[in-house]
């Protein structure tokens, strides 16, 4: 792999190798540019990966640690911000970021997604705004991501899709049982199930084989590399360039900026703790939408006081999550939920916002079995069932194989009271300020997951399930994954971060580009997220050859 | 593990000329990493002392009882608890002390004259449980066992994977659909 020495002007400076980051690296380099890629965590390879369920979704193996890196939580600003009993903000931490450890789902947005605004009026409390672009402008992009990567699915089967360009690139992945029953409920109630586009490969593709069913795929690395991570894809095509450098365990502290307003490069902590800067003409900010407001915050300086590139307050503001509750079902024979991918089928009947419904969202509902043996022995009973003993056992025993979840992702309405800031007192173990989360629901966020979870209940009832329950609605309103919309893009300076590209507004050699850039949030964000990507580097490639950065 | 590798073998036969030589390789240091995984066994213990050590897995194999098929002290359980107390789970080892000591308040309170957890009838560790079962210190120690009972082996518990036999839980690499009974071919006629 290339080396450059920090003292070294590259072109790219990219902060954070996930989803996004890695396929500016990947698009930059190929374009001939010089790349630097800081990742705050290790780089892990397939042989790294294993079953192992307390290490993945207990110890944080792949994801952000709470005892090192503690962030703090709050609902609204009258309240003190406390580290939290669990993670309210999850990201991966390693080179290929989350799309290594995701459950791959891998959905476009609507068309009427971008024009929310503009269709359907604006909401009372929220900062609801179209985008700056058009799904047509996407929708070229959604392809090459579907390509470039590796896409399971079947184009045409959601009647409610938008317009594309051409098919999946890959079949779907065989349906499961979770996936037959809820396609005979739904289809029982008039609906119209499709198979779950995946970003896991049902045939060989591009050197890489195909799913072998083993059933770790959410929270796990896959490791065989069917599930189109970036660690799998794009990052070895960038490391082949003999342009890119990707530089793990390095945690960016600071992004510095010159006399003339323009960025200069960045200050990281390397393995060792010692601090190093690197030199580049230009800086590419992909560290999701917790961690780059989070970094432009703590880069402050005499010319930005408020933090780069936030002379409008608005880095960090409208936080978004994904959204939606789970409903549960146990079925009389084996359903052995346990095997292959966590999805197989969905709906989108219910996706769009629906005036008549009396509140702003919608969303999408799939089924899948969320669990694996302990975490479903701690929390996959009914809520009726004893906690403990020989009758839990026995419950245990006979559910595990019987049981699947229906699981709604949902709209998530962008509030400016919603934030990412620093925390006053906490610091993490680099000595940084923590993250401090002030989050809490929309009124017609919760009405929206309510209204979600009846139709789930609903689908459950129609498939016969013996045993049927929802998550208690009020206790779990906790957020959690997909970190969006924090500094959202716009044509207006005054009312967003980035433009259209992806360029802040303040800084013409700064660009930030991931989950932060969202407008809007429904549902499952990494397809877009990456769409957006592939979208960003194409302009900024031809704007570094143009030498207008 | 005669049925992995034989149907590992089919799978690789059916499409090994699609195969690129990474997913084999893979595939077998996987498995090789996994089998020597199995034969973790530790004996000691390293956090608590004999008599904590007996009392708390009196508590487990209450909530994993052993009643016709192993229990949380089969599994090892008591050493998982032990290696996490050591470990990633230093931080609840005062939760631990604590709770020992209150629930040794409480059993003499309600069994006067006994001696120990361990030494009290089943039905007695029964009703002591559902007397302490909201506390946190009961949450922990049911969270523990159910780790160290579904949890990897490695990890010291869930022995000869007794936890994932229970379930019929089958940790593989590989398999193929028919994935469950609804998925399977010729059974339309049965709705779910």
């Amino acid at each position: 792999m290339k080396q450059y020495r920090p003292s070294e002007e590259v072109d790219f400076l990219i902060i954070g190798a996930g989803a996004a980051g890695s396929i500016m690296a990947e698009e930059l380099s190929s374009a001939g540019f010089s790349v630097v890629v800081l990742e705050q965590g290790p780089y892990l390879r397939e042989k790294d990966f294993q079953h192992d369920e307390i290490k993945y979704t207990r110890l944080s193996a792949m994801t952000n640690n709470l005892k090192r890196q503690p962030h703090t939580y709050r609902k609204s600003d009258a309240e003190t911000a406390k580290v939290p009993g669990q993670k309210v903000v999850q990201y991966g931490r390693q080179v290929g970021g989350g799309s290594v450890h995701f459950t791959a789902n891998y959905w476009r947005l609507w068309e009427s997604d971008f024009k929310q605004r503009s269709k359907w009026g604006g909401v009372a409390g929220t900062s609801l705004a179209d985008w700056p672009i058009t799904y047509a402008e996407l929708e070229p992009y959604y392809t090459k991501a579907e390509e470039e990567l590796g896409i399971s699915g079947l184009a045409g089967a959601n009647p409610f899709e938008a317009w594309r360009s051409k098919p999946y690139p890959l079949p779907p992945l065989p349906v499961k049982s979770s996936g037959v029953i809820f396609e005979r409920a739904t289809k029982k109630l008039g609906l119209h199930p499709f198979p779950a586009p995946m970003a896991i490969l049902s045939q060989p593709y591009r050197g890489r084989g195909a799913c072998a069913h083993c059933g770790f795929c959410e929270y796990f690395g896959c490791e065989v590399r069917a599930k189109s991570s970036t660690l799998a894809t794009v990052i070895p095509l960038a490391e082949r360039t003999g342009r890119c450098e990707i530089r793990p365990d390095s945690y960016t502290r600071k992004i510095e900026v010159g006399a003339n307003g323009r960025v200069t490069g960045a200050v990281y902590f390397d393995a060792q703790r010692r601090e190093v800067f690197q030199r580049a003409k230009a800086v590419v900010v992909c560290a999701n939408g917790s961690e780059t407001p989070r970094l432009l915050l703590m880069s402050k300086s005499s010319r930005f006081p408020q933090g780069l590139s936030n002379v409008n307050g608005l880095v960090g503001k409208h936080l978004m999550f994904d959204a939606g509750f789970g409903a549960f079902g146990v079925f009389e024979h084996p359903l052995n939920e346990f095997k292959s991918v966590q999805t197989t089928r969905v709906i989108h009947d219910f996706y769009e916002p629906d005036p008549k419904r009396g509140f702003h969202g919608g969303g999408g509902i799939d089924a899948r079995f969320d669990f694996y043996p302990a975490s479903f022995a701690l929390s996959g009973l009914p809520k009726d069932a004893p906690r403990w003993g020989s009758e839990w056992k026995s419950m245990v025993a006979r559910n595990f194989t019987r049981t699947l979840t229906l699981l709604a992702h949902a709209t998530c309405l962008p509030q400016e009271r919603n934030t990412i800031s620093l925390d006053p007192e906490v610091k993490d173990a680099w000595g940084l300020p923590a993250t401090r989360v002030t989050f809490d629901f929309h009124a017609d966020d919760v009405r929206t997951m309510k209204f979600l979870l009846d139709r789930q209940v609903e689908i459950l009832q129609a498939a016969g399930a013996l045993k049927f329950w929802p998550d208690p609605a009020d206790e779990s309103l906790l957020p959690h994954n997909h970190l969006l919309g924090t500094c959202r893009m716009g044509d207006d300076s005054k009312t967003s971060v980035v433009d259209r590209y992806h360029r802040a507004h303040d800084v013409p050699n700064l660009f930030l580009v991931d989950g932060s850039s969202l407008v809007t949030a429904c549902c499952q964000p990494t397809c877009t997220i990456q769409a957006l990507a592939y979208r960003a580097a194409d302009h900024i490639a031809s704007e570094a050859r143009k030498a207008s950065i | 593990m005669p049925d992995r590798q034989m149907s590992r073998r089919l799978w690789l036969g059916a499409s090994s000329a699609l195969l690129t030589t990474h997913w084999a390789e893979v595939l077998d240091a996987q498995e090789h990493a996994h089998e020597a995984m199995r034969s973790v066994k530790p004996v000691s213990l390293s956090t608590l002392n004999a008599e904590e050590a007996k009392e708390i897995e009196a508590i487990a194999s209450q909530i994993i009882p052993s009643d016709g098929s192993p229990g949380a002290r089969e599994a090892g359980v008591i050493y998982f608890i032990d290696r996490a107390l050591a470990t990633f789970d230093q931080d609840k080892r005062a939760l631990y002390t604590r709770g020992l000591d209150e629930t040794q308040s409480k059993r003499a309170e309600l069994f006067p004259g006994s001696k120990s957890i361990a030494a009290l009838r089943a039905d007695e560790q029964i009703r002591l449980l559902h007397d302490i079962e909201k506390t946190e210190f009961f949450e922990q120690v049911r969270t523990h066992c159910i780790l160290g009972f579904f949890g990897n082996p490695s990890y010291g518990g869930n022995r000869d994977q007794v936890g994932w036999k229970l379930i019929g839980f089958e940790d593989r690499f590989q398999f193929e659909p028919p994935f469950g009974y609804y998925d399977g071919p010729g059974k339309p006629e049965r709705e779910p």
